[in-house]
């Protein structure tokens, strides 16, 4: 029952801190060459051999760095946005929010040729994504059924596809189409510190703002009329979770590229967990997201394969057919059955 | 006469442009249960709706003397309970955090204080809810689910309840158990404004009916001197007897009577 949650949760929270700090850990140990935890833990405080400094503080780290914050954001925007639409299958991923932001960043490139470690790329790149995110709540209107608002998704998907496209057709020259092609092909290969200090300030106003609701997500269990007489004024509600999702999507986009279904996979894992309330699943998202970005980063470093692959790419592939088990699941409401 | 609950005086409601409410005055007082009648789309939830503060309106609604526009969100919250139609469970949460949703107006997160578990825990009681405490919500059949929305608008202790329909798709025993709920929440000096379709039921257990046709107030009173058959054949165009049975006027429409 209701005693002691907040025990609960940090008990969950706790659980989840230690993983995550683990898989940080091995993610500066592995690669393809593997340092020893002594090694790392001197090489972090600049102590080790040359060659065992620059591969932890200046190869390994700002990738780990990058996947922490980027899967913990992506998290916690699939969770606020699931809390907004009552909805498990709402994610930023699935309704084109990265492809918008990769074109606006793309956009900004091309346009203005800013240099790709600008602070204008990241706010190109949450321009774009606010777009796709506005247009999918107005499109999918206030009751948001679960049918109109995978439809939506899809048409405004299809929108941030054919934008992207359109910017594939009229490259100017091979160069900037490869530069395209790599911000739908997430990555954090070859990423340094500059690009987290790019990507955090929009990340930390971003998750202020996804944290902001979790009392209103609790209410919107009972549908947005019964929660706005529950004294939330949903309007705001909904400015803050759009701008938080674009802001989150954005900054991940504009330094990692286009990674899918971490903000799907990341909330479903621990919704058990916490009773299944919408207000208390944000934070233990952010820590499964960042775990499962961890995870994924550190695999595509271990598949033996000629070139490494894309860590956006790995998470589709995981996560799409995770999306197609969890419509099979909810079949019975897609097709207007009775739950 | 005690003290009104809700005062609502030349309300008038237009969606998408269309006038769906005009010059509505109606009070409801502390102790009274209140049912509002008329045929489908009269703009019976509208009304409910518009006392909710959930539709923009002109006119004057006040809860409790105070105008509803001079109430923060939170207070307007912990004055009045909303009960739609339908009772929309989205997540599988347990009956018990369904009922303690009832509590955020007054400030409880995720943890409770005593005197949120002890308003949920009457709350509970009275609705007959706290068997199924622990079980998800969505497991629930038709009529328990109503009686857990129930809890949870008892739980907030608002004291005027504004509720659509409740009783729709109940079975008979659960449409008395509910609308009694409701006369038991009036009778302990709060107020209650329900619509209802089953003019029985209206009839038996409400102490004033109030009628809305096309948007305006056509009759308000109580029962016996409201629901007369000319007023039916006028106002639902059907040709209906009024029988006496235990102490109210029950109706049994027989025919339509051409348009209304």
């Amino acid at each position: 029952m209701a005693s002691g949650k907040r025990g609960q949760d940090a008990a969950l929270i706790g659980a989840l801190a230690v993983l995550v700090g683990a898989l940080l850990a091995t993610s500066l140990a592995v690669g393809p060459v593997f340092l020893s935890p002594p090694t790392v833990v001197s090489a972090l405080f600049g102590h080790g051999s040359e060659a065992a400094n620059i591969i932890v503080g200046e190869i390994r780290l700002p990738r780990a760095i990058l996947a922490l914050l980027i899967g913990g954001t992506l998290g916690l925007a699939g969770a606020a946005l699931q809390g907004l639409l009552r909805n498990p299958l709402a994610a930023p991923e699935l309704f084109g929010a990265p492809s918008a932001a990769a074109l606006g960043a793309v956009t900004v490139i091309s346009l203005c040729f800013v240099d790709a470690l600008s602070f204008a790329l990241p706010v190109a790149a949450i321009a774009g994504a606010l777009i796709s995110v506005a247009l999918l709540i107005l499109v999918a209107g206030p009751r948001s059924s679960l049918l109109v608002l995978i439809l939506a998704g899809l048409a405004v998907a299809s929108l941030a596809g054919a934008g992207t496209s359109l910017a594939l057709n009229l490259a100017p020259n091979p160069f900037a189409a490869l530069e395209i092609a790599f911000w739908l092909l997430g990555s954090l290969e070859d990423r340094s510190m500059r690009h987290v200090l790019i990507a955090l300030p929009f990340m930390v106003a971003g998750s202020i703002l996804l944290l902001w609701d979790r009392r209103a997500f609790r209410a919107l269990t009972l549908g947005e009329e019964t929660a706005a007489s529950l004294g939330f004024d949903l309007a705001w509600v909904r400015i803050r979770v759009v701008t938080g999702v674009a802001a989150a999507v954005g900054a991940g986009v504009a330094v990692a590229g286009s990674i899918g279904f971490i903000g799907l996979v990341a909330p479903h894992l621990v919704r058990p967990f916490v009773g299944h309330d919408p207000g208390r699943l944000p934070v233990p998202a952010a820590l499964s997201g960042a775990a499962l970005l961890l995870v994924a980063d550190i695999a595509v470093r271990l598949i033996p394969s000629q070139t490494e692959i894309n860590v956006g790419v790995l998470t589709s592939l995981i996560g799409a057919p995770f999306f197609i088990v969890l419509i099979l699941r909810r079949r019975g409401d897609l097709t207007g059955a009775s739950p | 006469m005690s003290d009104p609950v809700l005062q609502i005086a030349h309300l008038s409601v237009s969606l998408d442009r269309r006038q769906v409410l005009a010059d509505v005055t109606l009070t409801v007082r502390a102790g009274e249960f209140v049912v509002v009648v008329g045929p489908n789309g009269a703009g019976k939830t509208t009304l409910l709706r518009a006392a909710a503060g959930l539709v923009p309106s002109s006119g004057e609604i006040a809860i409790g003397g105070v105008p509803l526009a001079r109430l923060s969100p939170q207070e307007r919250a912990r004055s009045l309970g909303y009960l739609p139609q339908g009772h929309v469970f989205h997540w599988p949460l347990t009956v018990f955090d369904i009922v303690a949703l009832g509590r955020l107006p007054r400030g409880a997160g995720a943890d409770l204080s005593d005197a949120d578990r002890e308003a949920i825990g009457i709350a509970m009681q009275e609705t007959g809810t706290e068997q199924f405490a622990a079980r998800p919500v969505t497991t629930l059949s038709g009529g328990e689910r109503a009686r857990v929305a129930m809890a949870r608008v008892l739980a907030t202790e608002a004291p005027l309840i504004l509720t659509d329909e409740p009783t729709a798709s109940l079975d008979l025993r659960h449409q008395i158990t509910v609308i009694e709920m409701l006369r038991r929440h009036a009778n302990s000096f709060g107020a209650v404004l329900a619509v209802l379709h089953d003019l029985a039921l209206a009839a038996r257990h409400a102490d004033r009916i109030v009628v809305i046709d096309g948007g305006r107030v056509v009759a308000d009173g109580p029962p016996r001197e409201v629901l007369t058959s000319e007023r039916l054949a006028e106002t639902f165009g059907v040709k209906a007897d009024v029988i006496e049975a235990r102490g109210a006027p029950l109706i049994f429409p027989w025919a339509v009577s051409g348009t209304p």
